[in-house]
């Protein structure tokens, strides 16, 4: 039986992390995640887990600790925000380089500058490229349903990638809402022990980990990688059939809202989709054909798939809550019009930055892009596909 | 969203405003609702206008914005009254809760373009008796509570009870004076 519990997400991932009970624990604070190694800390104090917690005195350092315990056999888990992540770029390479399969909870903030701690992804965005694989999360549930599920993805023996769990800072990370927990013992029946095929503290087996790779093997590695991370497709599904079979509770690459019959829909992820399934029961309650594609697997993104779930389409609007700076598109846009492309499915699309620094992310706003949708759905054209919503106009008052 | 409640928070740093929706969101879920209790966090400060939020619903609640239309106001500081719209998309169908001792004509008048109830409780004079000190949450709670109707009296003081042992493990001298100000809150927030 489910437990019925009221947590903060940052509450939900530090629970999840405790029933996980890790080998190592390396971490250095942040906001919005500061919580989850903070919670951590204190079981470890109280002896709830046997975790090595290392209390690091930088991001840099706790990714690192994690690389080297993670290659020494140990599963070492960390979390952080924004800033954090970006001092851990260097690492964040070499871990999903080395095989190594980390998890990291990332609790999505602005990364400076200017200095500002609320949400939006450009922290996660700036990692997209870099081999982990990322799962977002709609909510606390969906925070604490994608870690205890990460192990047993990351570790495959045809993935072997690290992971990493996003959820929205302050909007789901410091918000208290119902969550259904699993029991202690399942989750560890369900995440199973880790036991890598080739690790540093094996005396039977001596190997050198991270040593020079020149221009005769680099690429060859680099494909291997790019492989692992299209293996991790069919483990993310299987992993999820064996989570429905424990709670009950359904996942895939994606989650599609009211879209089978929708004319025009909006790609989002993170808590933008719980208020956009809002918005959606309001259109359709006026019999506006309105759906919602919420992206949970954005690395490897599902291209074929979501083309696939998109292509009946008469107009779509993909969210973007970082803004790419780059005269095109978000990133989210650009995988998605690639994926459609790729298809061969001609459905017009438009880009919506948005949130941008925790910018509030109003129902309003939302069905205005609806609207917008069903003029474009109307003549079949994109005037201007980079557009914002949120944003003040010139002599706009800021009052929030 | 079957009777979902919104509810918007205005306090300063430091009063608790925060605590107290948690503390609210905490109560609602013990009677089995769905809810949300979160902050809008700034730049906080001691003594700086802050903004807490809760919805409390009999079905899953999936918006995560902002709440631009809330059913009640509760203001535990009137200071901030004439420097924050405290009112802003407040419903008329609806309630706001002040704690003050201002006359019901200098509210009526600061509060002229709402033409719902407003209510108040003197959250100063009840923690001073109660606890010795100036906690305004927990009769702004009890306040809260009483107007809207989310529980009864009865259920939110034996949820209460339960919470505060839980909360002040380490000092239990003070469940004691949060129970009775629970309880005289409960009787002392009128309709002006």
């Amino acid at each position: 039986m489910s437990i019925r519990e009221r947590l903060s997400g940052n509450e939900a991932a530090a629970t999840a992390m405790k029933q996980i009970n890790p080998d190592v624990v390396a971490a250095f604070p942040i906001t919005p995640s500061t919580e989850i190694p903070q919670y951590f800390s204190t079981f470890v104090a109280n002896g709830t887990v046997d975790t090595e917690f290392v209390a690091v005195e930088s991001e840099h350092s706790a990714m690192s600790a994690c690389i080297g315990a993670q290659a020494a056999g140990a599963r070492a888990m960390t979390a952080t925000s924004a800033n954090g992540l970006s001092l851990m770029w260097e690492m964040i390479y070499i871990a999903s380089s080395l095989r190594l399969p980390i998890v990291l909870s990332l609790v999505n903030r602005a990364v400076s500058g200017p200095l500002n701690i609320h949400n939006d992804h450009s922290d996660a965005m700036g990692v997209r490229d870099s081999g982990w694989i990322m799962l977002f999360s709609e909510n606390n549930q969906e925070a604490y349903d994608n870690t205890l599920m990460a192990h047993r993805i990351a570790e495959h023996k045809d993935v072997m990638l690290p992971l990493m769990i996003c959820q929205d800072g302050f909007i789901t990370s410091h918000s208290i809402e119902n969550i259904e927990l699993e029991e202690d013992d399942k989750v560890k029946e369900f995440v199973g022990e880790y036991h890598p095929e080739h690790f540093l503290l094996n005396k039977k087996e001596p190997i050198a980990v991270g040593p020079l790779d020149v221009q005769s093997y680099l690429f060859e590695h680099k494909a291997q990688q790019a492989q692992a991370m299209k293996n991790a497709k069919k483990v993310i599904l299987e992993v999820a059939k064996d989570f429905e079979k424990m709670t009950g509770r359904k996942y895939g690459f994606f989650e599609e809202y009211k879209l089978e019959d929708a004319e025009v829909a909006v790609v989002c992820m993170n808590s933008t989709a719980g208020t956009t399934k809002y918005v959606v029961n309001k259109l359709r309650e006026q019999g506006i054909k309105a759906g919602l594609l919420k992206v949970r697997v954005y690395r490897p993104f599902p291209a074929e798939e979501i083309a696939e779930a998109l292509g009946h389409l008469k107009a779509i609007a993909i969210f973007d809550k970082a803004d790419s700076l780059n005269a095109a598109g978000g990133a989210l846009f650009e995988d998605v019009v690639s994926s459609m492309y790729v298809n061969q499915k001609n459905v017009p699309a438009v880009n919506y930055v948005y949130g941008i620094g925790g910018r509030d992310t109003k129902a309003d706003d939302i069905e205005k892009v609806y609207i917008e949708l069903l003029e474009i759905a109307k003549n079949g054209k994109v005037e201007n596909p980079y557009r914002y919503f949120g944003l003040r106009k010139e002599g706009e008052n800021n009052a929030l | 969203m079957d009777n979902l409640i919104e509810i918007r928070w205005h306090g300063r740093g430091g009063q608790g405003a925060k605590t107290a929706s948690l503390l609210l969101a905490d109560a609602a879920f013990n009677t089995g609702k769905y809810i949300q209790g979160f902050p809008e966090y700034g730049p906080e400060r001691m003594g700086a206008p802050i903004t807490a939020y809760n919805r409390i619903s009999s079905s899953p609640i999936t918006i995560h914005s902002n709440i631009y239309e809330p059913d009640y106001v509760v203001v535990v500081d009137d200071t901030l009254l004439e420097s924050v719209k405290v009112t802003a998309g407040l419903k008329e169908t609806g309630a706001i809760i002040i704690n003050t001792t201002k006359p019901a004509n200098y509210l009526k008048e600061v509060l002229k373009d709402y033409k719902g109830s407003i209510y108040t409780i003197d959250a100063r004079k009840i923690s001073e008796q109660t606890l010795g000190k100036y906690f305004p949450n927990t009769p702004m709670l009890a306040s809260i509570v009483k107007v809207s109707g989310i529980m009864s009296d009865e259920a939110l003081l034996e949820d209460m009870k339960g919470s505060f042992k839980h909360k002040f493990a380490k000092k239990p001298e003070v469940i004691e004076g949060n129970m009775k100000a629970l309880e005289m809150a409960l009787k002392e927030v009128k309709k002006i």
